[in-house]
This record gives C-alpha cells, structure tokens and sequence, in this order.
C-alpha cells in the first residue's frame, strides 16, 4: 500500500483526532499494514513489546493462558480501537497474549521508534500519552464494571 | 327522595347534652355502628359507644414526646382531650383483610372475589386533623386511575361527626400544618363543644344532607350569638395552646435538598426502627400482602397488612434490602410524609396530629427534625456565609 | 377490593378488578438459560388475550406461594399468547420454573408506563440490555421492527454474564442477520471457543452506528450497569431526555397503593417502570433512596 494511502488512514482514525501535521508525518514513518489470520497471535506475554495497533478491520482478544483452564478472555477489540500500551510503560513487554479471532487487519505503529521520537520531542509524547490515557481510563473502567459482576446471581 | 331538611347547611346550632345522646341514639335507629372515643387501657381509643356514658368525660390527655397519660379534668367535658393512638383508619382501611380465596379445580384454580360486608360506621368526634387525613386517603385510593373498592364502600357508608377541638396536646401542631384546630370541611356533623362558668353545651353545623337529615331528628334550635361567641373562643384558644409547630416553607425543597444531611444519622442513632410512628400515623398506608394455602393445598388465600417502610423487607429486592440502614428508612419515611407526598398527592402527609412523636419510644420528634436540618440546611448556611456550600 | 368501584375499563374495554389474579394455563416452559426460563401463557376459559405496550409488567401469582411482578417479554402485536421471561431468584420465581403445560398462574395486569416506541420515529434507536434486562426490552425491538421504515438506525447492543448466559439466543442470530437491524452481543468473561466480544455492554456504545443527536436509547439491566450506560450515552452526545431506563423496585399492589416501590416521588408500578433518565437522574445518585 502507498504511503499518501496509509497517511490517509491515520488522519481519518478518531484515535488521532486532532494531531499536529508534523507529527503525523513522523507517524505515518512508523507505521505499516499488518494482517492476521483468524487464531492468529497478534502479540504474546512476556514478549518485548515494541509496537502497538490500530484496527481497521476483524476482531481481537486479549487473553490470559492459565494451565488446566485454557485461555481466558479478558476482553475483544474490533475496528477503530486501539491494541497494545506496553511498549509506552517499562519493561516494555507485553502483559496478555492478543490473538486474532478473525481475520483482521491493522496499521502497526513502531513503538520503539516512536518511545525515541517522544524523548526528542515533548509535544509529541504528550500528545501521544494525552491519547493514550484516555484509552486506558476506559479500558480502565470497563474493568471496574466488569469486575463487579452486576449480572451475578446474588 | 328524602324530604327538604329544616336544617341550614354549615349554619350553628345550639344542642344540650342530652341532644347528644339523643345524636347517638338516632345514629343507632338510622342502622349504624356508632364509634367514638372511649377509655382502655389507660388510652383513649375509638370503639363503639353507646351513649356519652362511655365517652373519657371529665377526662383529658397530657402528651408529650414519648409520653402519653390520662388526667382528669376540673370539668366534665365529654371531648376535652386530643387524639390517642388509634385513628379512623382502622376502620375505613383495615389493618388485615382477605383480598380473595382461591381454591383448586380443574387442575387449576380458582379465584374467588371476596364479599366485603362493610358495616354503616358512624364516627363520633372526629378531629380536624383526622378528616384531613380521611381526606388524604381519599386522595390515595380513590384519587387515581384505580379505586380501592373496600376503602370506598366503607367510606361511603361512613358517617362523620367531626368535634372542634377545644384544647391542643402537648405533640399538636395542626394550626402550623393548616389543618386545624376547626373542622374546615369533609363532615357530616361538626360539634362544638363549650365548657365554661357552669355552662356546658354543644353546637351542631351540618356539613352535608345527609348530616342535615340526621339533625332533623335531634332536639336543637339555632345558636345565639353569645354561645357562638363562646364556641369561636374556646376554637381560637386551641390555635394558641399548640403544643409544638413546623415552618413548612419550601419543606418539599428543603428535604430533597438534603438527603445527605447528617441529621439523618443522629436521628437513626436513636430510631429503634419499631415501626409504632407508621402504625399511629393517620395517613400512613403502606401494606404487603401475604399469601396462605390450607395444608393440602386445596384453598388459599391472599390478605392485606398494613405494612411500615421501617422494616428491612419492605424495599427487599431479590438478594438485599434497597434501604438496609435505619438512616435510609426514617429518611423515606419522613421525607415521603413532608416531600414527596405533596408531588404524589398534592398535599403534605402530615396533619399534625403529633401521634408519631407520642408513641415514638424513643422520643423522636418529627417537628424537631425538620427545624434542625432547616436551620443546617447546606443551602441556607452558604447563603448566611458559614457554611461551607457544598 | 372486588366490589364494582373497584373496577377499571381496560384498553379492551373489559372490566377488571386489578386486584384479582386471572388464571391462565401455561402452554410451555422453556428453560432458556442456566437460571432463567419463558413461560408462555393462555387465558383459561376463553378470556380476552391480554393487550400491552412494551415495557409493562404483570404480577404473576403462583397459586398459594406468592406474587411478584415480571416484566412481558413477547411480541404486543401477538398477544394471544402471553409470554413471560424471568430468572429465578425466589420462593415464587422457584415455584414456576417447576410449572408444567396446562398448569395454572394467576396474572393482573398489565400494568407500568412502557417504552417510548412510538415517540421514538424518525430517530434511530439504540436499545443497551444486560442481563435478563433483554426480557422486556424484547417486546420494543418486535414493535420497532414492525414499523421498521418508521425508525432510522436500530441497535441493539446486549451484555451478559457468559456465553451460556445469552438469552434468547436463536432470535438473537436470526436478528444479526438482518441487513435493517445492528446487533451486537458481549460477554463480561469468555473461555474456550467464544468468537465473541469480550468486554462490558457499555464498551459497545462508543462504535456503535447511530447519530447520537437523533437518537432515542432504551436501557434495561442492573442499576450500576444502566448508570454506566447512561453515562456513555451522553459521552457520545445522546441528549439525557432522550434516554429512557427500566427501575425495579419491590412491588406488592402494582396499582400505587402498597407504597413499596416508591422511588423519591415516583411510584416505579404506576409512573414507570419506564423512566425518562433526566427525570430520575438526581433520584439514581442518592443511595438507599
């Protein structure tokens, strides 16, 4: 796919609603298409974490393996969500496995890249975390809800 | 159609002692159960009298919150006390009553519509508060898209003679509630009942025909203006004995406004949740329902209970009480009676009758209440600058 | 209460006393989940079929045991049969999962304020279900769908426990194939073969295809989880007077005579159990009301 196509797929993602144009030019160099086949791993624990995603199409799920229960679930992410923060906070490496559950097509963005850009360039890593954080204050408290059970049979 | 009554509507006259017993007996012949006021137990409770014999004459209340005693009068004063632990009702809106029978057929059952053989009541001395109260009710089973059929058929064959009240207690606070001391409307008969320099006598108003036909067949002439004097005295003075009061300005805005208030915790502290305040209460009318069955299962039954929001079960929704705490519960409760009510039904809950601070064991006074979380009301307190107008 | 005063002139037109229990037999039991069951009903003797709008509730009396309200589950355009979905939960929920066909239980209602469908046309309508709250929240979608070109979009997005937990769930895959009607189902937890969503029905809401300012949202599940609904209805834009949520609360007379259901002002049997949300909103913050 042509550079102007992927650039075009940034801009129009809500998630980078509102960026500077320089920064997405800096963006648009770190990233590339990726696809993954249904039961595909998209990334796996304990592994580095070095990239994050942005779907466009399908369906993942971020799971736990725990032995004798199989994997669990923890939660799915479709299109126009954002997959991955761990190559934002130390260690850098991923927490959950994320597999695909369809096939499903992203944008990776080289968070290795970026990690350097952001020490370079304040702005940028604000807006980037400014973003970040409001992804993860949701996920945050979907987790809150979910963790209290409201469907449970008291 | 009945003859035209000589009676003018709401004009006084007068009535000797006797005319009262007379008042009672031709209640009796017309085929009713005459109910008034009478002693048991150390109470004035309403059962059925006979003749002002078994009226508490010569008797009167001292009330106070928590308190209640009878102590005799200088007088023979056949009303000169206020109200007791019972109100009307227990009559109109019993405390238990079969709702239906069922039993098994075919299989299946059957519903069986329940014969109500509501007796002609006849209520003698109710006070101005109480028939804002039957009023309220009226409001609450009939004032809706449904009819309680019972409460109706009994209310329509009850027939009220209301007295003016010639003293207020000790928890009375009818004057700042607008809701007495003198029987505005809602009566059959209205009594008067004077009491003064050796003279005792009673005047009658009719408030409706069907008062007016009864009066017909009682000795009275109409009123001179002297003892009409005498009575507006004796109403006037009650006015300025009220016991306690409550400013009800903006009371609907001031209890929503302070349902975190930390008044509430205070009085829960001391609420033993007994429920005694919504069983006095004239116009509390909560009830639950209870279903039986025989043993073999062939018949059941449904009953109504008057029921009390100070119970855990009353809010119990499939695995917890929605107001587990006493805080929560004397909150809807009083909030309901001041707030809420006037929203639901277009008028206060509260008459003022001060049952639910009399029989209250532990002293808690509705009246006292609303005057503290007024006077720490959040809202008025940042106004005054002293608070912290959160 | 059975005297004639205490009648009422139904929609129908027929004089009941709200108060008496009808008898109906049931025509079928289906379990439909692990702990919640579809009971089917018909009118013993021939009585008239029972009208309603979605959203309202009847009390259902299991002969000598008890009465509780339970919300209609069925299609109001088909109301022969009357159709109840619950979970069990109590003594009288308990004695009904054990009916069988030609069994009796006594009904009165129907009674509540419904769901806005018909004042929903001309907007797209978002209907967000947890729980069991997808039972009477069924009876809107089959409206909706039945004046299908009166609406805009139509989602529904549903949540639940786990994947054995999904109610209705045929009628659910047969609604997902529908080209005019966006559904979509997610579990809190999910293990083995589960290929769908996994997360809370309130992250459904952000990508969910609607125009958040023409838009009606009909909400029914767990208090907190209608509370974090709403408050992701308006982080998208949908004004609060166009959010409409079910309350429950306990009930004995379903008429506003018991007392028991009382919600500040509001009696949930008579002026609900549909509520507009920014009319109960400041009521919903205040605990143990």
């Amino acid at each position: 796919m042509a550079i102007e196509n992927l650039e075009r797929i940034l801009i129009e993602h809500p998630f980078f609603d509102g960026m500077k144009q320089e920064h997405m030019d800096l963006l648009v160099g770190c990233a590339s298409n990726v696809r993954f086949d249904a039961g595909q791993f998209i990334l796996r624990e304990g592994e580095e974490a070095n990239s994050f995603y942005l779907i466009r199409q399908g369906k993942a799920a971020l799971e736990i393996y725990a032995p004798g229960r199989g994997s669990i679930s923890i939660q799915t992410l479709g299109a126009g969500e954002v997959l991955g923060w761990s190559w934002l906070v130390p260690p850098y490496r991923w927490r959950f496995d994320a597999r695909a559950i369809e096939l499903t097509r992203a944008i990776a963005l080289d968070g290795k890249c970026l990690r350097q850009k952001c020490e370079k360039d304040a702005d940028l890593g604000f807006a980037l975390l400014q973003r970040f954080s409001q992804v993860m204050v949701e996920h945050l408290q979907a987790t809150r809800l979910q963790l209290l059970n409201v469907y449970e049979n008291r | 159609m009945e003859a035209q009554s000589s009676v003018n509507l709401n004009a006084p006259y007068f009535l000797e002692l006797a005319g009262f017993d007379q008042l009672l007996q031709v209640l009796r012949q017309e085929d009713y159960r005459v109910i008034g006021p009478t002693i048991r137990d150390g109470a004035i409770v309403y059962d059925q009298v006979s003749s002002s014999a078994d009226l508490p004459a010569g008797w009167t209340d001292v009330q106070e919150a928590g308190q209640y005693r009878l102590k005799k009068r200088d007088d023979q004063a056949l009303f000169g006390y206020t109200v007791g632990p019972h109100s009307w009702k227990k009559f109109l809106y019993p405390s238990t009553m079969r709702l239906f029978l069922a039993h098994r057929r075919n299989g299946g059952f059957e519903v069986k519509e329940e014969p109500h053989e509501v007796p002609r009541l006849a209520f003698i001395g109710v006070r101005s508060c109480e028939l804002h109260a039957i009023a309220i009710h009226d409001k609450v089973f009939l004032g809706g898209s449904y009819t309680d059929g019972s409460y109706q058929a009994h209310r329509e064959k009850a027939f009220l003679v209301a007295v003016n009240c010639g003293e207020a207690g000790g928890t009375c606070f009818c004057a700042s509630m607008n809701t007495g001391p003198k029987a505005g409307q809602g009566y059959d008969l209205a009594l008067t009942e004077v009491c003064e320099n050796s003279r005792h006598f009673l005047l009658v108003e009719a408030g409706s025909e069907r008062g007016a036909h009864i009066l017909d067949e009682v000795s009275h002439r109409p009123a001179r203006p002297e003892e009409e004097a005498a009575a507006e005295r004796a109403i006037a003075n009650t006015a300025q004995q009220m016991g306690r009061q409550v400013d009800t300005t903006d009371i609907k805005d001031l209890l929503y406004r302070n349902y975190e208030h930390p008044r509430w915790d205070a009085v829960a502290s001391r609420c033993l949740a007994c429920a005694n305040c919504t069983m006095v209460c004239p116009t509390c009318f909560c009830s639950t329902v209870e279903d039986i069955t025989d043993l073999k299962g062939e018949n059941a039954e449904r009953w109504r209970k008057w029921d009390s929001c100070f119970t855990t079960d009353f809010s119990y929704i499939h695995g917890g009480s929605i107001r587990a705490t006493p805080r929560a519960r004397y909150r809807q409760w009083m909030t309901h009676k001041l707030a809420s009510w006037i929203d639901q039904f277009g008028s206060s809950g509260c008459v003022g009758c001060g049952r639910c601070i009399t029989w209250c064991p532990v002293a808690i006074d509705i009246t006292e209440e609303v005057r503290v979380i007024r006077e720490t009301d959040a809202v008025t307190l940042s106004k005054k600058g002293n608070g912290n107008g959160n | 209460m059975s005297t004639k005063t205490a009648e009422v002139e139904t929609s129908a037109g027929v004089y009941v006393d709200p108060m008496l229990p009808r008898p109906y037999r049931v025509q079928r039991l289906r379990q439909e989940t692990s702990d919640t069951f579809t009971l089917e009903l018909e009118p013993e003797g021939g009585a008239r079929e029972l009208e309603f709008e979605p959203g309202q509730f009847n009390m259902l009396y299991a002969y000598g045991v008890g009465e509780v309200p339970i919300s209609i589950s069925g299609d109001p355009t088909k109301p022969a049969v009357l159709v109840h979905t619950t979970r069990e939960v109590g003594m009288v929920t308990r004695a009904m999962r054990k009916l069988k066909p030609w069994d009796s239980l006594g009904v009165r209602g129907p009674f509540g304020v419904g769901w806005p469908v018909e004042k929903a046309r001309g907007a797209d309508v978002v209907i967000v279900a947890g729980g069991i709250g997808l039972a009477p929240l069924r009876p809107a979608l089959y409206q909706v769908l039945a004046a299908r070109k009166y609406y805009g979009k139509v989602v529904l997005l549903y949540g639940t426990r786990t994947p054995t937990d999904i109610l209705f769930r045929r009628e659910l895959q047969q609604w997902h194939s529908r080209f005019d009607l966006e559904v979509h189902v997610t579990v809190d937890r999910a293990m083995g073969n589960w290929r769908g969503n996994v997360g809370v029905v309130t992250s459904l809401i952000p990508r969910a295809p609607f125009d958040p300012h023409s838009t009606v949202a009909m909400v029914c599940g767990p208090e907190v989880m209608m509370r974090f609904t709403v408050q992701e209805l308006e982080r998208r834009g949908v004004a609060t007077e166009n959010v409409y949520l079910s309350m429950e609360r306990n009930m004995k007379c379903a008429v506003g005579f018991c007392g028991h259901c009382q919600f500040g002002s509001e009696f949930i049997c008579r002026d609900g159990p549909v509520f507009r949300y920014d009319r109960i909103q400041s009521l919903l913050a205040v605990r143990e009301i």
